[in-house]
């Protein structure tokens, strides 16, 4: 939880990029992710791939059936990831569906996290509600910052709720979306940014969905802590591989490179 | 009220089992109909064109039919919900034509839904067409040549089908790709879920729905003998509508026994079967907790019957309540003694049955009921769509 809030505090626009575990081979994992702090990356989300991910457009399905098929399990990222703080200090974060979660054992999985050194994690289905129940205090105790989403439907009054949970940053989907979908923002996507913003909430927000260029990160910081890059990402792996990723990431935020 | 435990609390739970785990993306969607399905549904004008519907355009009451011949044969009193009845051939269609009313009181402009056989698509295809509302139906691909069918059936009623094209590309793959759909068009779109699953409050309003079935049963039950319960009732169950229905009246009178069928495809253990209660582990599938098949890393996995209707890697989270409470008996039914059940009823009765409802026909060896006994079987849907199917099994 702290290397977030720090990594939030210390830095300018944030650049936090998805990448699907397991993807495009199982073993590439560890590289991926050393690859992206080395090229100015600032925080990074893995992604725990599920076989029905509700939230995520094709490109993110895709990637991971293709995990999925290569081997990856919750099992499997946590022997990857083992000595991981060895290679990486920025930001880790794990994003996935609740019910591996689930099955693998709450408590387990916090106490996992928190052994190879995660500091957060986005549950997209598991409900703010559900979690302040039943699970937050689980995920307290191993110092795991929970992050939740926001979107230009929710209202006012579930942001503050969402604002009361939250340690770390909000995760602002940038619009009525699933994973991948748009191209562009339009004054509606920005009038929304700055309307969150004048909200002046405790914690920053940063926009996921619909980031995949220099132009879309450009427009997303303006209101916002920072932009975070998935589908964009996954296509030029697919298409460039492992090898190239720098030159992606240079092309997005060029004071990095 | 210990008697109301095994309908849904106001969160959608029933016992450990529904809520509503869902994205944050679909919180207005399912906000704005849990605050206002009961109100809406209760409005008296809701209720006199609902009603209307049913019976003018459904056909309802369906009858409750004693099938003499078969119970000679099992030595029970057999009595047949004629759910094969309603119009477009099931009961999915009292379900379609409950949301159809729903979503034009929300003001939605259009609708989608998701299907795996196709009888869900054409119920709500049809009801789109009733009503003049666009209507997207999502089917996964595999089943789309599966089923052409349903699949021309839904054409000819202005359906558009989009083809699922992710993951094993069937039913659970369909759900995924509406759900995604109401994700990107929260405000204008209404989605009919065909069975009572997803996240609240659709296991709930659909169970609403079809409790037309187990209403209606009670008075004609009264008239035929006498009686206002069954000793049983028995009903198949993939996501669990019409169980959910026939049952509704009942859950709460302890003295009628709730009988569950499942496919068991193959057999149980043949790692072909679609038998959830046997096989599958308490978990999430869109948007609601309850038992699914899955791996040991929380994957979802592909079930099989011979029956598409029955595929379905979940259970309605009402159904796993009553697994778990013991309220329901489960039986799974392989399908081999699907196939002859469906056979037998046609030759004793005249009647061609769905193979999803042949499985709970399959029954009467394992319940072993008395003479004076009263059964009542849901005969949920009739077998024209699977006539294909019985001329390759029975090489007709």
């Amino acid at each position: 939880m702290r290397r977030i809030q720090e990594t939030l505090k210390q830095k300018g626009a944030i650049l936090s990029i998805y990448a699907t575990a397991g993807y495009p081979k199982l073993n590439d994992t560890v590289e991926v992710l050393k690859r992206l702090q080395a090229s100015g990356v600032d925080m990074i989300e893995v992604g725990l791939p599920f076989s029905d991910p509700l939230a995520d457009g094709p490109t993110i399905q895709e990637s991971s059936t293709t995990a999925l098929e290569n081997g990856m399990s919750t099992e499997v990222l946590f022997e990857q990831l083992e000595s991981i703080r060895e290679h990486i200090h920025i930001p880790l974060i794990v994003m996935g569906y609740f019910n591996p979660v689930l099955q693998y054992g709450v408590e387990a999985f916090c106490q996992k996290c928190q052994a190879v050194g995660i500091d957060g994690v986005i549950l997209p289905d598991l409900p703010l509600e559900i979690y302040q129940r039943e699970y937050q205090a689980i995920f307290e105790r191993y110092g795991l910052s929970m992050i939740f989403l926001i979107t230009p439907q929710t209202s006012d009054e579930r942001i503050r709720a969402i604002e009361a949970a939250s340690n770390t940053f909000i995760y602002m989907v940038s619009s009525a979306s699933t994973t991948g979908k748009i191209n562009g923002f339009s004054d509606e996507n920005s009038a929304y940014f700055k309307r969150i913003a004048d909200m002046q909430l405790k914690v920053p927000t940063v926009v996921g969905f619909g980031i995949a260029d220099a132009e879309t990160f450009q427009q997303a910081t303006a209101f916002s802590k920072g932009a975070i890059i998935g589908s964009a990402f996954i296509r030029h792996l697919k298409h460039h591989g492992v090898d190239q990723i720098a030159h992606f990431i240079h092309s997005l935020k060029p004071s990095h490179a | 009220m210990k008697q109301l435990s095994y309908h849904a609390d106001e969160q959608g739970f029933y016992g450990e089992f529904g809520g509503a785990f869902i994205p944050e993306m679909l919180y207005p969607n399912t906000e704005e109909l849990r605050k206002s399905y009961l109100e809406i549904t209760s409005r008296p004008e809701f209720q006199k064109e609902f009603k209307a519907l049913l019976k003018d355009y459904v056909g309802r009451p369906t009858p409750l039919f004693y099938a003499s011949r078969l119970s000679e044969k099992y030595q029970t009193k057999i009595y047949l919900k004629r759910e094969d009845l309603c119009h477009t051939g099931a009961h999915k269609v009292n379900n379609t034509i409950g949301q159809i009313l729903l979503a034009k009181a929300l003001g939605k402009k259009r609708i989608i839904a998701e299907t795996g056989a196709g009888q869900h698509g054409v119920a709500t295809a049809t009801v789109c067409a009733l009503m003049g509302i666009e209507c997207v139906v999502y089917m996964g691909a595999l089943d789309i040549k599966r089923q052409a069918p349903n699949v021309a059936r839904m054409k000819l009623l202005g359906a558009t089908v989009r083809a699922a094209e992710s993951g094993s590309k069937t039913l659970k793959d369909a759900t995924n790709e509406a759900i995604r759909d109401w994700i990107n068009n929260p405000v204008d779109t209404h989605y009919i879920i065909g069975s009572v699953v997803g996240p609240h409050p659709y296991p709930d309003m659909v169970a609403r729905f079809q409790s037309v079935i187990s209403e209606e049963i009670s008075g004609q039950l009264m008239e035929k003998e006498g009686r206002e319960l069954p000793d049983y009732v028995i009903a198949c169950v993939g996501g669990g509508s019409n169980a959910a229905g026939i049952y509704y009246h009942y859950l709460d009178r302890p003295e009628v026994k709730l009988v569950a069928v499942e496919a068991a495809g193959k057999g149980v253990d043949s790692g072909h079967s679609a038998a959830t209660s046997a096989l599958g582990k308490v978990g999430i599938i869109h948007g609601s907790k309850t038992l699914l098949m899955q791996t040991q890393d929380g994957q979802i996995t592909e079930p099989y019957s011979i029956s598409a209707g029955l595929d379905y890697p979940g259970v309605g989270p009402m159904h796993a309540h009553l697994f778990t409470s013991k309220r329901a008996q489960f039986i799974s039914i392989t399908d081999d003694k699907a196939m002859d059940a469906g056979r037998e009823l046609a030759a004793l009765e005249g009647i061609i049955p769905a193979i999803e409802t042949s499985h709970a026909f399959a029954v009467f060896e394992t319940l072993k009921c008395k003479a004076d006994d009263v059964v009542v079987v849901n005969l949920s849907g009739r077998g024209d769509k699977d006539l294909q199917t019985y001329i390759d099994y029975f090489e007709l």
